[in-house]
Protein backbone atom coordinates (compact mmCIF):
# COMPACT_ATOMS: atom_id res chain seq x y z
CA UNK A 1 0.00 0.00 0.00
CA UNK A 2 1.58 3.26 -1.06
CA UNK A 3 0.54 6.43 0.62
CA UNK A 4 1.35 9.86 1.88
CA UNK A 5 1.27 11.06 5.44
CA UNK A 6 0.46 14.75 5.31
CA UNK A 7 1.13 16.84 8.39
CA UNK A 8 -0.34 20.34 8.10
CA UNK A 9 0.29 23.20 10.51
CA UNK A 10 0.68 20.79 13.44
CA UNK A 11 1.12 22.36 16.91
CA UNK A 12 1.27 20.23 20.05
CA UNK A 13 1.45 21.84 23.48
CA UNK A 14 2.03 20.84 27.08
CA UNK A 15 -0.01 23.12 29.34
CA UNK A 16 -0.46 25.60 26.51
CA UNK A 17 3.28 25.86 25.85
CA UNK A 18 3.98 24.50 22.37
CA UNK A 19 6.56 21.72 22.11
CA UNK A 20 6.07 21.23 18.37
CA UNK A 21 5.27 24.40 16.51
CA UNK A 22 3.34 24.75 13.20
CA UNK A 23 4.90 21.75 11.50
CA UNK A 24 4.22 21.27 7.77
CA UNK A 25 5.64 18.18 6.12
CA UNK A 26 4.68 15.36 3.75
CA UNK A 27 6.11 11.86 4.17
CA UNK A 28 5.83 9.05 1.64
CA UNK A 29 5.37 5.32 2.29
CA UNK A 30 8.37 3.12 1.65
CA UNK A 31 10.77 5.40 3.47
CA UNK A 32 12.63 5.21 6.74
CA UNK A 33 12.74 8.67 8.25
CA UNK A 34 15.11 9.70 11.01
CA UNK A 35 13.64 12.20 13.45
CA UNK A 36 16.64 14.17 14.69
CA UNK A 37 17.15 17.09 17.03
CA UNK A 38 18.51 18.01 20.44
CA UNK A 39 16.92 16.84 23.71
CA UNK A 40 13.66 18.68 24.22
CA UNK A 41 13.27 19.39 20.51
CA UNK A 42 9.86 17.72 20.48
CA UNK A 43 10.76 14.35 18.91
CA UNK A 44 8.80 12.21 21.40
CA UNK A 45 6.02 14.81 21.46
CA UNK A 46 5.64 14.61 17.68
CA UNK A 47 5.55 10.80 17.73
CA UNK A 48 2.99 10.74 20.53
CA UNK A 49 0.82 13.31 18.78
CA UNK A 50 0.89 11.27 15.55
CA UNK A 51 -0.02 8.19 17.58
CA UNK A 52 -2.99 10.01 19.08
CA UNK A 53 -1.58 9.97 22.62
CA UNK A 54 -1.38 13.78 22.87
CA UNK A 55 -4.07 16.22 21.80
CA UNK A 56 -3.33 18.31 18.73
CA UNK A 57 -3.66 22.05 19.28
CA UNK A 58 -3.71 23.23 15.68
CA UNK A 59 -3.50 21.61 12.29
CA UNK A 60 -4.28 18.13 11.05
CA UNK A 61 -2.67 14.86 10.09
CA UNK A 62 -3.97 12.66 7.32
CA UNK A 63 -2.89 9.50 5.53
CA UNK A 64 -4.07 9.13 1.93
CA UNK A 65 -6.67 11.78 2.53
CA UNK A 66 -8.15 10.20 5.66
CA UNK A 67 -7.56 11.50 9.19
CA UNK A 68 -5.22 9.05 10.94
CA UNK A 69 -7.56 8.51 13.84
CA UNK A 70 -8.22 5.19 12.07
CA UNK A 71 -6.02 3.66 14.70
CA UNK A 72 -5.12 0.38 13.06
CA UNK A 73 -2.96 1.98 10.39
CA UNK A 74 -0.56 3.43 12.89
CA UNK A 75 1.62 1.71 15.45
CA UNK A 76 3.66 3.21 18.23
CA UNK A 77 6.67 1.51 19.84
CA UNK A 78 7.39 3.19 23.17
CA UNK A 79 10.80 3.77 24.74
CA UNK A 80 12.16 0.62 26.38
CA UNK A 81 11.90 1.93 29.93
CA UNK A 82 8.11 2.04 30.00
CA UNK A 83 7.55 -1.64 29.10
CA UNK A 84 6.98 -4.32 31.78
CA UNK A 85 9.34 -7.02 30.48
CA UNK A 86 8.23 -9.47 33.20
CA UNK A 87 4.75 -9.65 31.69
CA UNK A 88 3.90 -13.34 31.23
CA UNK A 89 3.88 -13.39 27.45
CA UNK A 90 6.01 -14.98 24.75
CA UNK A 91 7.25 -13.38 21.53
CA UNK A 92 4.52 -15.18 19.61
CA UNK A 93 1.95 -13.99 22.17
CA UNK A 94 3.09 -10.40 21.66
CA UNK A 95 2.79 -10.72 17.89
CA UNK A 96 -0.68 -12.25 18.35
CA UNK A 97 -1.66 -9.19 20.40
CA UNK A 98 -1.19 -7.23 17.18
CA UNK A 99 -4.13 -9.15 15.68
CA UNK A 100 -6.51 -8.14 18.53
CA UNK A 101 -7.31 -4.78 16.97
CA UNK A 102 -8.14 -6.54 13.70
CA UNK A 103 -10.19 -9.31 15.31
CA UNK A 104 -12.06 -7.27 17.90
CA UNK A 105 -13.43 -8.85 21.07
CA UNK A 106 -14.67 -12.22 19.84
CA UNK A 107 -13.46 -13.27 16.42
CA UNK A 108 -11.28 -16.36 16.84
CA UNK A 109 -7.84 -16.78 15.33
CA UNK A 110 -8.03 -18.17 11.81
CA UNK A 111 -5.49 -19.55 9.36
CA UNK A 112 -4.88 -16.10 7.92
CA UNK A 113 -4.11 -14.69 11.35
CA UNK A 114 -1.69 -17.53 12.03
CA UNK A 115 0.01 -16.88 8.69
CA UNK A 116 0.40 -13.16 9.39
CA UNK A 117 1.83 -13.84 12.84
CA UNK A 118 4.33 -16.27 11.30
CA UNK A 119 5.23 -13.67 8.69
CA UNK A 120 5.67 -11.04 11.40
CA UNK A 121 8.10 -13.24 13.30
CA UNK A 122 10.01 -13.79 10.07
CA UNK A 123 10.23 -10.08 9.23
CA UNK A 124 11.56 -9.39 12.72
CA UNK A 125 13.93 -12.38 12.43
CA UNK A 126 12.54 -13.91 15.62
CA UNK A 127 11.09 -17.21 14.40
CA UNK A 128 13.64 -19.14 16.44
CA UNK A 129 12.67 -17.22 19.58
CA UNK A 130 8.89 -17.44 19.18
CA UNK A 131 8.35 -19.29 22.45
CA UNK A 132 10.68 -17.22 24.61
CA UNK A 133 9.37 -14.98 27.34
CA UNK A 134 10.19 -11.31 26.60
CA UNK A 135 12.69 -10.94 29.40
CA UNK A 136 14.70 -13.88 28.07
CA UNK A 137 15.50 -11.83 24.94
CA UNK A 138 18.33 -9.38 24.40
CA UNK A 139 17.57 -5.66 24.09
CA UNK A 140 17.66 -5.72 20.29
CA UNK A 141 15.44 -8.78 20.10
CA UNK A 142 12.96 -7.11 22.44
CA UNK A 143 12.75 -4.13 20.11
CA UNK A 144 12.26 -6.42 17.13
CA UNK A 145 9.49 -8.24 19.00
CA UNK A 146 7.56 -4.97 18.98
CA UNK A 147 8.13 -4.69 15.23
CA UNK A 148 6.65 -8.17 14.85
CA UNK A 149 3.59 -7.07 16.77
CA UNK A 150 3.23 -3.97 14.58
CA UNK A 151 3.50 -6.09 11.42
CA UNK A 152 0.80 -8.44 12.70
CA UNK A 153 -1.40 -5.40 13.22
CA UNK A 154 -0.95 -4.70 9.48
CA UNK A 155 0.09 -1.17 10.33
CA UNK A 156 1.25 1.16 7.56
CA UNK A 157 2.96 3.79 9.71
CA UNK A 158 5.50 2.80 12.35
CA UNK A 159 6.40 5.33 15.04
CA UNK A 160 9.54 4.23 16.90
CA UNK A 161 10.78 6.21 19.90
CA UNK A 162 14.57 5.91 20.31
CA UNK A 163 14.66 2.22 19.37
CA UNK A 164 18.46 2.22 19.10
CA UNK A 165 18.93 3.45 22.67
CA UNK A 166 21.15 1.05 24.60
CA UNK A 167 21.73 -1.34 21.67
CA UNK A 168 25.28 -2.46 20.88
CA UNK A 169 26.68 -2.57 17.36
CA UNK A 170 25.46 -6.03 16.40
CA UNK A 171 22.02 -5.50 17.87
CA UNK A 172 21.77 -2.14 16.10
CA UNK A 173 22.68 -3.73 12.78
CA UNK A 174 20.10 -6.48 13.21
CA UNK A 175 17.45 -3.92 14.15
CA UNK A 176 18.38 -1.69 11.22
CA UNK A 177 18.09 -4.67 8.90
CA UNK A 178 14.60 -5.35 10.25
CA UNK A 179 13.37 -1.78 9.79
CA UNK A 180 14.87 -1.68 6.29
CA UNK A 181 12.94 -4.86 5.44
CA UNK A 182 9.80 -3.06 6.58
CA UNK A 183 10.65 -0.02 4.47
CA UNK A 184 11.30 -2.17 1.42
CA UNK A 185 7.87 -3.72 1.77
CA UNK A 186 6.31 -0.27 1.53
CA UNK A 187 5.88 0.80 5.14
CA UNK A 188 6.50 4.30 6.45
CA UNK A 189 8.83 4.39 9.45
CA UNK A 190 9.43 7.47 11.59
CA UNK A 191 12.27 6.82 14.00
CA UNK A 192 13.45 9.25 16.65
CA UNK A 193 17.21 9.07 17.03
CA UNK A 194 19.90 11.06 18.78
CA UNK A 195 23.12 9.82 17.21
CA UNK A 196 24.01 11.87 14.13
CA UNK A 197 27.00 9.68 13.25
CA UNK A 198 25.08 6.61 12.07
CA UNK A 199 22.01 8.49 10.83
CA UNK A 200 23.35 8.42 7.28
CA UNK A 201 23.40 4.59 7.19
CA UNK A 202 20.05 4.15 8.88
CA UNK A 203 17.72 6.63 7.23
CA UNK A 204 16.93 7.56 3.65
CA UNK A 205 15.29 10.79 4.83
CA UNK A 206 15.79 12.91 7.92
CA UNK A 207 13.47 15.34 9.64
CA UNK A 208 15.38 17.76 11.84
CA UNK A 209 13.39 19.43 14.60
CA UNK A 210 14.02 21.96 17.31
CA UNK A 211 10.53 22.87 18.38
CA UNK A 212 9.84 23.83 14.78
CA UNK A 213 10.92 22.23 11.53
CA UNK A 214 14.58 22.92 10.73
CA UNK A 215 14.88 20.79 7.62
CA UNK A 216 13.39 17.78 5.89
CA UNK A 217 14.63 15.86 2.89
CA UNK A 218 16.84 13.06 1.62
CA UNK A 219 19.58 12.34 4.17
CA UNK A 220 22.51 13.25 1.91
CA UNK A 221 21.12 16.67 1.10
CA UNK A 222 19.63 17.46 4.49
CA UNK A 223 22.05 16.20 7.09
CA UNK A 224 24.56 18.97 6.45
CA UNK A 225 26.44 21.09 8.94
CA UNK A 226 24.36 24.17 8.28
CA UNK A 227 21.13 22.41 9.33
CA UNK A 228 22.79 20.64 12.23
CA UNK A 229 24.12 23.95 13.53
CA UNK A 230 20.72 25.52 13.22
CA UNK A 231 19.13 22.68 15.18
CA UNK A 232 21.70 22.26 17.90
CA UNK A 233 23.44 25.59 18.49
CA UNK A 234 20.46 27.85 18.92
CA UNK A 235 18.23 27.62 21.91
CA UNK A 236 15.18 25.47 21.44
CA UNK A 237 12.19 27.37 20.17
CA UNK A 238 9.38 27.01 22.68
CA UNK A 239 7.08 29.77 21.53
CA UNK A 240 7.51 31.43 24.91
CA UNK A 241 9.46 34.63 25.55
CA UNK A 242 12.24 34.35 28.08
CA UNK B 1 -11.41 -41.72 50.98
CA UNK B 2 -14.84 -41.58 52.60
CA UNK B 3 -13.49 -39.17 55.18
CA UNK B 4 -13.15 -36.59 52.40
CA UNK B 5 -16.90 -36.66 51.88
CA UNK B 6 -17.59 -36.94 55.61
CA UNK B 7 -17.93 -33.26 56.42
CA UNK B 8 -20.39 -32.74 53.60
CA UNK B 9 -23.10 -34.80 55.24
CA UNK B 10 -23.97 -31.55 56.98
CA UNK B 11 -26.13 -29.07 55.12
CA UNK B 12 -24.03 -26.07 56.25
CA UNK B 13 -20.87 -27.76 54.99
CA UNK B 14 -22.38 -28.41 51.55
CA UNK B 15 -23.36 -24.76 51.35
CA UNK B 16 -19.87 -23.73 52.44
CA UNK B 17 -18.38 -26.00 49.77
CA UNK B 18 -20.42 -24.36 47.03
CA UNK B 19 -19.46 -20.91 48.32
CA UNK B 20 -15.79 -21.89 48.36
CA UNK B 21 -15.83 -23.05 44.74
CA UNK B 22 -17.63 -19.88 43.57
CA UNK B 23 -15.58 -17.40 45.57
CA UNK B 24 -12.26 -19.20 45.14
CA UNK B 25 -12.56 -19.48 41.37
CA UNK B 26 -13.81 -15.94 40.78
CA UNK B 27 -11.20 -14.30 43.00
CA UNK B 28 -8.42 -16.46 41.57
CA UNK B 29 -9.43 -15.64 37.99
CA UNK B 30 -9.67 -11.91 38.66
CA UNK B 31 -6.41 -12.03 40.62
CA UNK B 32 -4.41 -12.45 37.39
CA UNK B 33 -5.37 -8.93 36.36
CA UNK B 34 -4.66 -7.58 39.86
CA UNK B 35 -1.16 -9.06 39.84
CA UNK B 36 -0.39 -7.96 36.26
CA UNK B 37 -1.53 -4.40 36.92
CA UNK B 38 0.29 -4.39 40.32
CA UNK B 39 -2.93 -3.52 42.07
CA UNK B 40 -2.38 -5.77 45.12
CA UNK B 41 -1.89 -2.90 47.55
CA UNK B 42 -4.76 -0.91 46.07
CA UNK B 43 -6.95 -4.00 46.47
CA UNK B 44 -5.82 -4.28 50.10
CA UNK B 45 -6.75 -0.65 50.66
CA UNK B 46 -10.15 -1.21 49.05
CA UNK B 47 -10.85 -4.22 51.25
CA UNK B 48 -10.27 -2.13 54.37
CA UNK B 49 -12.26 0.80 53.13
CA UNK B 50 -15.40 -1.35 52.85
CA UNK B 51 -15.73 -1.39 56.64
CA UNK B 52 -17.46 2.00 57.20
CA UNK B 53 -19.93 1.17 54.42
CA UNK B 54 -20.69 -2.18 56.03
CA UNK B 55 -21.11 -0.54 59.42
CA UNK B 56 -23.38 2.17 58.03
CA UNK B 57 -25.50 -0.40 56.22
CA UNK B 58 -25.75 -2.47 59.40
CA UNK B 59 -26.76 0.66 61.34
CA UNK B 60 -29.43 1.76 58.92
CA UNK B 61 -30.98 -1.47 57.67
CA UNK B 62 -29.50 -4.24 59.81
CA UNK B 63 -27.64 -7.28 58.57
CA UNK B 64 -29.27 -7.49 55.17
CA UNK B 65 -26.86 -8.91 52.56
CA UNK B 66 -28.06 -6.58 49.81
CA UNK B 67 -27.53 -3.58 52.05
CA UNK B 68 -24.11 -4.78 53.14
CA UNK B 69 -23.16 -5.31 49.50
CA UNK B 70 -24.14 -1.79 48.54
CA UNK B 71 -22.59 -0.24 51.64
CA UNK B 72 -19.24 -1.95 51.10
CA UNK B 73 -19.30 -1.26 47.38
CA UNK B 74 -19.99 2.46 47.77
CA UNK B 75 -17.44 2.94 50.54
CA UNK B 76 -14.69 1.25 48.51
CA UNK B 77 -15.53 3.12 45.30
CA UNK B 78 -15.66 6.36 47.29
CA UNK B 79 -12.13 5.73 48.56
CA UNK B 80 -10.84 4.68 45.13
CA UNK B 81 -12.30 7.75 43.41
CA UNK B 82 -11.29 10.05 46.27
CA UNK B 83 -7.73 8.77 46.08
CA UNK B 84 -7.69 9.39 42.34
CA UNK B 85 -9.03 12.94 42.78
CA UNK B 86 -6.51 13.82 45.51
CA UNK B 87 -3.62 12.33 43.51
CA UNK B 88 -4.49 14.20 40.34
CA UNK B 89 -5.13 17.55 42.02
CA UNK B 90 -2.18 17.70 44.43
CA UNK B 91 1.45 16.62 44.63
CA UNK B 92 0.55 13.52 46.69
CA UNK B 93 0.97 10.36 44.60
CA UNK B 94 -1.70 7.69 44.00
CA UNK B 95 -0.70 5.10 46.57
CA UNK B 96 -0.24 7.68 49.34
CA UNK B 97 -3.61 9.27 48.63
CA UNK B 98 -5.39 5.89 48.66
CA UNK B 99 -3.53 4.84 51.83
CA UNK B 100 -4.48 8.06 53.59
CA UNK B 101 -8.14 7.64 52.72
CA UNK B 102 -8.48 3.93 53.36
CA UNK B 103 -6.96 3.99 56.82
CA UNK B 104 -9.20 6.94 57.68
CA UNK B 105 -12.20 4.97 56.41
CA UNK B 106 -11.13 1.85 58.31
CA UNK B 107 -10.91 3.77 61.60
CA UNK B 108 -14.29 5.32 60.92
CA UNK B 109 -15.71 1.86 60.28
CA UNK B 110 -14.46 0.52 63.61
CA UNK B 111 -15.96 3.52 65.39
CA UNK B 112 -19.30 3.22 63.56
CA UNK B 113 -19.77 -0.48 64.34
CA UNK B 114 -20.29 0.48 67.99
CA UNK B 115 -23.49 2.25 66.98
CA UNK B 116 -24.97 -0.52 64.84
CA UNK B 117 -28.59 -1.30 65.74
CA UNK B 118 -28.04 -5.06 65.70
CA UNK B 119 -25.23 -6.44 67.77
CA UNK B 120 -22.50 -7.47 65.33
CA UNK B 121 -19.00 -8.46 66.22
CA UNK B 122 -16.13 -6.69 64.57
CA UNK B 123 -14.45 -10.07 64.36
CA UNK B 124 -17.13 -11.34 62.00
CA UNK B 125 -16.46 -8.56 59.49
CA UNK B 126 -12.71 -8.84 59.84
CA UNK B 127 -12.37 -12.62 59.54
CA UNK B 128 -15.67 -13.94 58.17
CA UNK B 129 -17.08 -17.43 58.59
CA UNK B 130 -17.88 -19.51 55.55
CA UNK B 131 -19.75 -22.04 57.70
CA UNK B 132 -22.37 -19.45 58.57
CA UNK B 133 -23.11 -18.56 54.96
CA UNK B 134 -26.80 -17.99 54.17
CA UNK B 135 -28.76 -18.63 50.98
CA UNK B 136 -28.85 -14.92 50.18
CA UNK B 137 -25.06 -14.72 50.54
CA UNK B 138 -24.72 -17.65 48.15
CA UNK B 139 -27.00 -15.98 45.64
CA UNK B 140 -24.98 -12.75 45.92
CA UNK B 141 -21.74 -14.65 45.35
CA UNK B 142 -23.25 -16.46 42.40
CA UNK B 143 -24.39 -13.23 40.72
CA UNK B 144 -21.04 -11.53 41.35
CA UNK B 145 -19.20 -14.55 39.93
CA UNK B 146 -21.27 -14.54 36.76
CA UNK B 147 -20.85 -10.78 36.21
CA UNK B 148 -17.10 -10.85 36.95
CA UNK B 149 -16.23 -13.88 34.83
CA UNK B 150 -18.37 -12.78 31.88
CA UNK B 151 -16.87 -9.28 31.89
CA UNK B 152 -13.32 -10.56 32.13
CA UNK B 153 -13.73 -13.15 29.38
CA UNK B 154 -15.51 -10.69 27.09
CA UNK B 155 -12.97 -7.93 27.60
CA UNK B 156 -9.88 -10.14 27.77
CA UNK B 157 -8.20 -8.76 24.65
CA UNK B 158 -8.50 -5.03 25.35
CA UNK B 159 -7.71 -5.63 29.03
CA UNK B 160 -4.47 -7.42 28.17
CA UNK B 161 -3.45 -4.70 25.74
CA UNK B 162 -4.14 -2.07 28.39
CA UNK B 163 -2.31 -3.93 31.15
CA UNK B 164 0.74 -4.74 29.07
CA UNK B 165 1.38 -1.30 27.64
CA UNK B 166 -1.20 1.41 28.21
CA UNK B 167 0.16 3.88 25.64
CA UNK B 168 0.21 1.34 22.82
CA UNK B 169 -3.33 0.30 23.76
CA UNK B 170 -4.45 3.93 23.58
CA UNK B 171 -3.06 4.27 20.06
CA UNK B 172 -5.37 1.40 19.10
CA UNK B 173 -8.38 3.30 20.36
CA UNK B 174 -8.79 1.42 23.65
CA UNK B 175 -10.33 3.38 26.53
CA UNK B 176 -7.68 2.43 29.09
CA UNK B 177 -9.05 4.60 31.93
CA UNK B 178 -12.51 3.11 31.53
CA UNK B 179 -11.17 -0.47 31.57
CA UNK B 180 -9.10 0.14 34.70
CA UNK B 181 -12.10 1.72 36.41
CA UNK B 182 -14.13 -1.37 35.57
CA UNK B 183 -11.33 -3.55 36.95
CA UNK B 184 -11.47 -1.67 40.28
CA UNK B 185 -15.24 -2.15 40.44
CA UNK B 186 -14.84 -5.89 39.76
CA UNK B 187 -12.23 -6.09 42.52
CA UNK B 188 -14.59 -4.48 45.00
CA UNK B 189 -17.41 -6.82 43.93
CA UNK B 190 -15.20 -9.88 44.35
CA UNK B 191 -14.17 -8.69 47.79
CA UNK B 192 -17.74 -8.14 48.84
CA UNK B 193 -18.50 -11.70 47.77
CA UNK B 194 -15.59 -13.13 49.75
CA UNK B 195 -16.46 -11.07 52.82
CA UNK B 196 -18.73 -13.66 54.40
CA UNK B 197 -16.21 -16.42 53.77
CA UNK B 198 -12.90 -14.90 54.85
CA UNK B 199 -13.64 -11.35 56.05
CA UNK B 200 -12.20 -7.94 55.25
CA UNK B 201 -8.65 -8.68 56.34
CA UNK B 202 -8.14 -11.99 54.55
CA UNK B 203 -10.07 -11.29 51.33
CA UNK B 204 -6.88 -9.99 49.71
CA UNK B 205 -5.36 -13.48 49.98
CA UNK B 206 -8.06 -15.09 47.85
CA UNK B 207 -7.53 -12.40 45.24
CA UNK B 208 -3.75 -12.22 45.00
CA UNK B 209 -2.23 -15.54 46.11
CA UNK B 210 -3.51 -17.86 43.33
CA UNK B 211 -2.35 -15.61 40.46
CA UNK B 212 0.93 -14.81 42.22
CA UNK B 213 1.58 -18.56 42.53
CA UNK B 214 1.01 -19.20 38.82
CA UNK B 215 3.04 -16.10 37.91
CA UNK B 216 6.02 -17.89 39.49
CA UNK B 217 5.36 -21.04 37.46
CA UNK B 218 4.71 -20.06 33.85
CA UNK B 219 4.76 -17.41 31.13
CA UNK B 220 1.16 -17.41 29.99
CA UNK B 221 -1.42 -14.85 31.02
CA UNK B 222 -4.22 -17.23 30.08
CA UNK B 223 -2.80 -19.78 32.51
CA UNK B 224 -2.65 -17.07 35.16
CA UNK B 225 -6.37 -16.41 35.07
CA UNK B 226 -7.76 -19.91 34.41
CA UNK B 227 -5.09 -21.59 36.56
CA UNK B 228 -5.56 -18.97 39.24
CA UNK B 229 -9.27 -19.76 39.27
CA UNK B 230 -8.65 -23.50 39.62
CA UNK B 231 -6.05 -23.03 42.36
CA UNK B 232 -8.39 -20.64 44.17
CA UNK B 233 -11.30 -23.06 44.09
CA UNK B 234 -9.27 -26.18 45.00
CA UNK B 235 -7.45 -24.38 47.83
CA UNK B 236 -10.70 -23.07 49.24
CA UNK B 237 -12.08 -26.64 49.34
CA UNK B 238 -8.86 -27.94 50.89
CA UNK B 239 -8.95 -25.14 53.46
CA UNK B 240 -12.52 -26.02 54.30
CA UNK B 241 -11.55 -29.67 54.92
CA UNK B 242 -8.62 -28.62 57.10
CA UNK B 243 -10.79 -26.24 59.07
CA UNK B 244 -13.27 -29.08 59.70
CA UNK B 245 -10.74 -31.68 60.80
CA UNK B 246 -8.26 -29.41 62.63
CA UNK B 247 -11.03 -27.30 64.13
CA UNK B 248 -9.58 -23.94 63.09
CA UNK B 249 -11.53 -21.03 61.54
CA UNK B 250 -12.21 -21.54 57.83
CA UNK B 251 -10.86 -18.17 56.59
CA UNK B 252 -7.33 -18.57 57.93
CA UNK B 253 -7.31 -22.26 56.90
CA UNK B 254 -8.03 -21.32 53.25
CA UNK B 255 -5.43 -18.55 53.20
CA UNK B 256 -2.85 -20.86 54.84
CA UNK B 257 -3.30 -23.38 52.01
CA UNK B 258 -2.90 -20.64 49.38
CA UNK B 259 0.09 -19.14 51.19
CA UNK B 260 1.77 -22.54 51.35
CA UNK B 261 1.31 -23.03 47.60
CA UNK B 262 2.76 -19.57 46.92
CA UNK B 263 5.83 -20.23 49.06
CA UNK B 264 6.19 -23.64 47.43
CA UNK B 265 6.20 -22.04 43.98
CA UNK B 266 8.70 -19.44 45.14
CA UNK B 267 11.03 -22.06 46.55
CA UNK B 268 10.64 -24.95 44.13
CA UNK B 269 9.14 -23.58 40.90
CA UNK B 270 10.99 -25.21 37.99
CA UNK B 271 11.66 -21.97 36.07
CA UNK B 272 11.44 -18.99 38.41
CA UNK B 273 11.80 -20.76 41.80
CA UNK B 274 14.92 -19.84 43.76
CA UNK B 275 16.10 -23.42 44.29
CA UNK B 276 16.21 -24.25 40.61
CA UNK B 277 17.80 -20.90 39.82
CA UNK B 278 20.47 -21.57 42.39
CA UNK B 279 21.16 -25.01 40.95
CA UNK B 280 21.30 -23.61 37.43
CA UNK B 281 23.86 -20.97 38.39
CA UNK B 282 26.27 -23.57 39.74
CA UNK B 283 25.90 -25.56 36.59
CA UNK B 284 26.73 -22.54 34.44
CA UNK B 285 29.72 -21.84 36.61
CA UNK B 286 31.18 -25.30 36.06
CA UNK B 287 30.54 -24.99 32.37
CA UNK B 288 32.43 -21.75 32.11
CA UNK B 289 35.26 -23.17 34.25
CA UNK B 290 35.62 -26.03 31.77
CA UNK B 291 35.84 -23.57 28.94
CA UNK B 292 38.73 -21.81 30.62
CA UNK B 293 40.65 -24.97 31.41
Amino acid sequence: MSGRLIIEDLTVSYHRIPAVHHLDVQLASGSCIGLLGPNGAGKTTLLKALAGLLPIETGQVSFNGHPIAAARLITYVPQREVVDWDFPITVRGLAEMGRYSVLGLWKPFGARDEAIVGEALQVADLTAFANRQLKALSGGQQQRAFLARAWAQEAEIYLLDEPFGGLDKNASQAFAAAIHRLRDSGKLLIVSHHNLVDARELFDHVLILNGELVAFGPTDETLISENIDRAYSTRIFTGRKR
Amino acid sequence: MSWLAGPFEYEFMRRALLACVLIGFTNGFLGAYVVLRRLALVADALSHSMLPGLALAAMLIGLNPGGLLLGGLFAAIFVALGGHVIASSSRVKDETAVAALYIFAFAMGIALIKYARVKISLEHFLFGNVLGIADTDLLTSYCISVVTLLSLVALQRPLLLALFEASVARTQGIRVGLLLGLLVILIVLAMVSSLQAVGVLLSLGLLVLPAATIYLLCDSYAAMSWGGGVIGAVSAIAGLQISFWANIPSGPAIILVLGTLFLGAYLFGPKYGITSRWLRKRHMHEESLKRWQ
